[in-house]
């Protein structure tokens, strides 16, 4: 990645966007995976008894998968050196349907060395994380490669 | 919640050292398809080690320390209402496969906010020399009682 990639971007432009369909299944797969157990996550009978609508989509599942079409997008997960969102609507991941998410990608600031990316993450119409952004800058590879102080 | 949790440090985790199909496993769990997280010939090709996480599995980490936080006896924390308001990840490089990772927790701050609390955990991530790798933040918001 070269400073030229950065310095082409515009502001506001659309770099990436992926539409993901998540099921029960994912959210399992998800669970394993992180170790992240909360029933809320598998049984509705759990996430009713704490006035639920049903089961829902961990967070961190949300947040995870929707910097991927990023990571895509620069080529390299280690470009992204700064990522944050807030939790500010739940998915509710329907036994039948699933639950489809749809994160478009624009570019929110960009300089020389690096650009903020800024993710609408939306559900049913209505978006489910606040001030999503990455901040992607090429980093050295590995620890090795960086200068030894 | 404790207000005077506010400053406190934990002790460090254990080790964790990230396996390359940890690494995968994660990977499919959060949609990734980008091959320096499966193949190890592309992530040398790159120049990493081996296969490369994605950029939230510092939380399979960060988890043992959050885990600290809530059985503290003096805490206060009831686990049942807790909610996660926001999460951050600041690295200073990538994880990659057979790295040996040990998380300390700081509790950043406590606030209270109408009858709820929130709590910002700080957990900072390093390698088996001592570098840091990444800074993970959550807040997490403790409902009130009703």
């Amino acid at each position: 990645m070269t400073t030229q990639f950065f310095s082409e971007l515009t502001v506001g432009e659309i770099v990436t966007e992926r539409s993901f369909a998540l099921t029960r299944d994912s959210l399992v797969r998800y669970a394993g995976a992180s170790g992240d157990f909360n029933p809320i996550h598998y049984s509705d009978a759990v996430a009713q008894s704490v006035g639920l609508p049903g089961v829902l989509a961990h967070g961190m599942l949300t947040m995870g998968l929707a910097v991927q079409p990023v990571v895509d997008w620069i080529g390299d997960a280690g470009f992204v050196s700064d990522y944050q969102v807030r939790f500010t609507r739940p998915v509710a991941v329907d036994a039948a349907v699933g639950a489809v998410l749809t994160v478009v990608a624009k570019v929110g600031a960009v300089d020389d060395a690096s650009a903020r990316i800024d993710l609408t993450v939306t559900f049913n119409g209505a978006t489910v994380l606040g001030k999503a952004q990455v901040r992607v800058s090429p980093t050295p590879a590995t620890a090795a490669d960086s200068p030894t102080v | 919640m404790n207000p005077e949790l506010q400053g406190r440090v934990f002790a460090p985790t254990a080790p964790y050292l990230v396996g390359r199909e940890k690494v995968r496993e994660f990977a499919r769990a959060v949609f990734a398809t980008s091959p320096l997280s499966f193949d190890v010939q592309a992530a040398q090709a790159a120049g990493y080690s081996d296969v490369v996480a994605p950029p939230t599995f510092a939380v399979v980490i960060q988890e043992a320390t959050l885990a600290q936080l809530l059985a503290e006896p003096d805490a206060g924390i009831d686990f049942t209402r807790v909610v996660h308001g926001d999460q951050r990840f600041t690295y200073t490089r990538p994880i990659v496969a057979g790295d040996e990772l040990t998380a300390t927790l700081r509790v950043a701050s406590v606030k209270s906010l109408g009858g709820h609390s929130m709590v910002t955990a700080e957990s900072t991530i390093v390698d088996a020399a001592g570098d840091h790798v990444v800074t993970a933040i959550s807040t997490l918001v403790v409902r009130g009682d009703e």
